[in-house]
């Protein structure tokens, strides 16, 4: 990379985060949001939050199905062991 | 904070394993192996289905015609892909059958690629300096520091909550990605793969979910 790297401002930085998280970015970008990040400090603490907002979406359990759905499978799993051929 | 770490290649690994001999126990006909894979999946299934047909009533119609395709088909099932990746992909199948039917229903790509087509920032421009501005670009109004905020506040079931409502108010393509993602915990190539849309698009669609969502709770954590 010999050109010079236009640098990276906090505006960009925002929209490339998770192109980053992903491992998506461009050698050349990784490289510009990387020097970003190592010398600005409110685009680090941005980061920190957006990772953070990540973790804690993973700490969420999603909803239970409903006793009645729950209730129509099993009676539907009854049925095809019902007409399943012996195991040998 | 480290409670909450993405789990290891290693321990991904272990949960294909534990898959695999839920799927031999239901092949043997152990109902305890059906209600497991039942309870785990099926709020998302009834979340990737339900972004196909125009009602919940029908999505979960989908869904049970799905687990029982699933039961039907379980001898020819090779092991070529997950256990989870077969699953939904027979939930795709059925899904996108049943919208053609009702003739009621955008196909997800569509919605997927009416969001990504939409403007965007993850922060408002206002909070930046404008071009002109000796650092314009650079933050003119940054986010408010978390860190100085108490470990149980953060943690709470407020702030739980608060990320929950967040993703419930996302559109659809938006929810329906990061609820995959961050709370079910898939991986990319898995997500695109149900979700039958490319990468660059998932990412899209993940990069405006959790903006959106860590704005929301940017506004939370200021209450």
């Amino acid at each position: 990379m010999s050109a010079v790297l236009p640098p990276m401002h906090c505006n960009e930085f925002v929209e490339l985060v998770t192109d980053y998280l992903e491992g998506a970015l461009s050698a050349s970008d990784l490289l510009r949001l990387e020097t970003h990040l190592g010398a600005c400090e409110k685009c680090a603490h941005y980061l920190a939050q957006l990772e953070l907002t990540r973790d804690l979406a993973g700490s969420i359990t999603d909803d239970d199905i409903t006793p009645e759905m729950r209730g129509d499978l099993l009676d539907a799993f009854s049925r095809w062991k019902a007409e399943r051929p012996a195991d040998p | 904070m480290g409670s909450l770490p993405t789990p290891t290649p290693e321990e991904l690994a272990a949960a294909g394993a534990e898959e695999r001999l839920l799927l031999a126990r239901l092949r043997q006909g152990d109902a305890v192996a059906f209600t497991t894979l039942v309870d785990r999946w099926t709020p998302s299934m009834l979340r990737v289905a339900r972004m196909h047909v125009a009602t919940q009533a029908i999505a979960e119609e989908v869904v049970q015609d799905t687990w029982l395709a699933v039961l039907r088909g379980i001898d020819r099932f090779e092991g070529r892909s997950s256990v989870r990746t077969w699953v939904f992909r027979i939930l795709m199948n059925q899904a996108k059958t049943r919208g053609v039917r009702e003739k009621r229903t955008v196909p997800f790509a569509s919605l997927a690629s009416d969001e990504t087509g939409e403007e965007f920032s993850a922060v408002d421009a206002s909070r930046f300096h404008p071009e002109g501005h000796r650092v314009a670009g650079h933050w003119a109004s940054p986010p408010p520091r978390w860190d100085e905020q108490p470990v149980e506040r953060l943690e709470s079931r407020e702030t739980i909550s608060a990320i929950r409502r967040a993703i419930d108010d996302l559109p659809p393509a938006q929810r329906t990605v990061m609820t995959l993602r961050d709370i079910e915990g898939w991986d990319a190539p898995e997500v695109c793969d149900a979700l039958e849309i490319s990468e660059g698009n998932q990412r899209v669609l993940l990069h405006r979910a959790r903006s959106r969502v860590r704005a929301a709770l940017e506004q939370e954590m200021a209450a």
